[in-house]
């Protein structure tokens, strides 16, 4: 599973898009994946059109949960909140180009986990 | 003196000349989380599905009463295989987490009262933690910790302060699943005893690897697992004295515990059967005796002092590889498990790629989280040896490091 580590991949991970926090932002969610120690904090800025106008993601964990993190990110500036909503794990697997056993998949759901949280106005417990 | 042929073994262990991908052989350094099955035990297991399956106790016919001899047979091979004085002081669990549960509502509930203190230590394995917590929580009980040191060994100077709380029973683990460690149970224990508390030693890292002898242990509560020692899942054991398993109240309630049911109350069965209510694990207790059949065959003191080699030459091969820390103490006190970081890169990815070339290592917690906040750590990768693995083999995990090193360096 070499491909797994592909080389968009792993710029994504070396060299994340939107990496760090926004304060303030519209919404803010945190999560991890406890089987990994994986932890990601998504920060959303809404605009006046109700599209993600900036996102930006925190946390650690390993390349894949980190890059498609990184990707998501980027995907979502410009959509709209319903748009988010939409976004399934069939994206993010498309996003990433790979495909993913059941324990790996967890990792790059994470920060979908996480952003649709936030829409949805879950509260952040922590 | 044989030392132990590892070609030879190999031969016994049918998994161990699959292929991952073509071309690509099973190098499997997972053995911690459970060990391959040799033929034998598959066979044992077979065989009596093909030939002797019955339910066991109380049938007359041919088959009952083969396979309830099966059953009992197997029992006590594992009775002598751990030196105890009577078959009667094994019992049969799914698992050693069971075990444990079971010496904590039984035991527990009927001994441990408001204010007791309960001892646990930093590097136990989450079934040796957890029950503890939910009796303490159910009882209003204390919990005490005995810390683990940079070096990775139990602080002992915290557990003499911790033995002067008068505690009721002590749960420690004989040997690490993370970082290897050897602790010394026969010194923990005759303190622990001098101020009246239990011992309750988790097994399940220990007897797989070593000769345990329970006259000599110290421990009054043994648990440890089939499937970590060559033999199935789904079985375990739960060793200790008579005296101490007939004061205790029953576990589970059903057929085979009882002596005499009436419709408003019933009687114990006698030990061991007393702990073992309902169906049991039949083909998988006699796939237990056999797998100790065949440990005994190899000599469980070549084993250990097989598997001090390999680790000591994989920590060697580790050290090289720069970037690498390896947790625990060094490799002439530790058994055949090495937990390592990697730099920046986290377990998962090194796992992975790993698994690449045919080699299985674990990554996460390994049922640790304790330990791991200890060393401020998410995640470990843990390669570790069992008596099938060869040297060659730990040049494959170096090989692959390299790799891991050269995609994310
Ligand atoms: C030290 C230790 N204790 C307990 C267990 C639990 O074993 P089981 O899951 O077979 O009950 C393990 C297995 O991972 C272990 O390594």
């Amino acid at each position: 599973m070499d491909d797994m580590y592909r080389e968009v991949i792993l710029d994504h991970y070396k060299n994340p898009r939107n990496k760090g926090t926004l304060d303030p932002a519209d919404f803010s969610f945190e999560d991890d994946n406890p089987l990994c120690g994986d932890r990601i904090r998504i920060d959303v800025r809404v605009g006046e059109d109700n599209k993600v106008k900036e996102v930006a993601f925190s946390g650690q964990g390993c390349a894949i949960s980190q890059a498609s993190a990184s990707m998501l990110t980027e995907h979502i500036i410009g959509k709209s909140l319903d748009e988010v909503k939409q976004l399934s794990k069939d994206d993010i697997l498309e996003l990433l180009g790979i495909e993913l056993g059941p324990v790996r998949l967890k990792c790059a759901l994470l920060s979908l986990k996480v952003l649709k949280a936030g829409v949805y106005g879950i509260k952040d417990e922590d | 003196m044989p030392k132990l042929n590892v070609e030879q073994i190999r031969k016994d262990f049918p998994i161990l000349s699959r292929e991952v991908k073509p071309n690509v052989p099973l190098v499997y350094l997972d053995s911690t989380a459970t060990a391959q099955k040799p033929l034998s035990v598959i066979e044992a297991m077979n065989s009596y599905y093909r030939l002797s399956n019955a339910n066991i106790h109380r049938g007359v016919h041919t088959l009952a009463e083969e396979a309830t001899a099966l059953y009992e047979n197997a029992r006590d091979r594992i009775a002598k295989f751990i030196n105890a004085k009577s078959s009667k002081e094994i019992i049969y669990t799914r698992n050693a987490t069971e075990a444990i549960n079971l010496v904590a509502y039984s035991w527990g509930r009927a001994n441990i009262k408001q204010g007791d203190v309960i001892v646990l230590t930093e590097m136990e394995h989450h079934s040796n933690l957890v029950p503890w917590q939910m009796l303490a929580a159910e009882k209003n009980a204390k919990i005490e910790i005995i810390p683990v040191t940079d070096d990775g060994e139990l602080d002992l100077t915290v557990y003499e302060s911790i033995l002067k709380l008068s505690p009721k029973i002590i749960c420690v683990t004989q040997m690490s699943n993370v970082l290897g460690t050897i602790n010394p149970i026969q010194q923990m224990a005759a303190k622990a005893h001098a101020v009246g508390a239990m011992m309750m030693v988790d097994g399940a890292q220990s007897v797989p690897h070593f000769a345990v002898d329970v006259q000599t242990l110290g421990a009054d509560f043994l648990a440890f697992s089939a499937h970590k020692m060559c033999g199935p899942t789904g079985i375990g054991i739960l060793w200790s004295r008579q005296q101490v398993l007939e004061a205790m109240p029953p576990f589970l309630g059903g057929g085979d515990m009882i002596k005499r049911v009436y419709l408003r109350e019933f009687k114990a069965n006698d030990l061991p059967h007393k702990f073992e209510a309902g169906t049991p694990a039949i083909a998988e207790a006699i796939g237990f005796g056999a797998a100790v059949d065949y440990l005994t065959a190899v000599g469980m003191d070549f084993i250990h002092d097989y598997e001090r080699e390999i680790i000591a030459y994989a920590i060697e091969r580790l050290e090289e590889v720069p970037g690498i820390k390896i947790y625990g103490p060094k490799a002439e006190r530790k058994g055949g498990i090495a937990a390592f970081s990697f730099g920046g890169v986290h377990p998962h990815d090194v796992a992975q790629i790993l698994d690449s070339d045919g080699v299985a290592v674990r990554a996460g917690h390994h049922c640790a989280m304790p330990l791991h906040d200890r060393f401020k750590l998410p995640a470990t990768t843990r390669a570790s040896f069992y008596l099938y693995n060869t040297k060659s083999e730990v040049d494959k995990l170096i090989e692959g490091l390299y790799k891991v090193k050269k995609m994310f360096g």
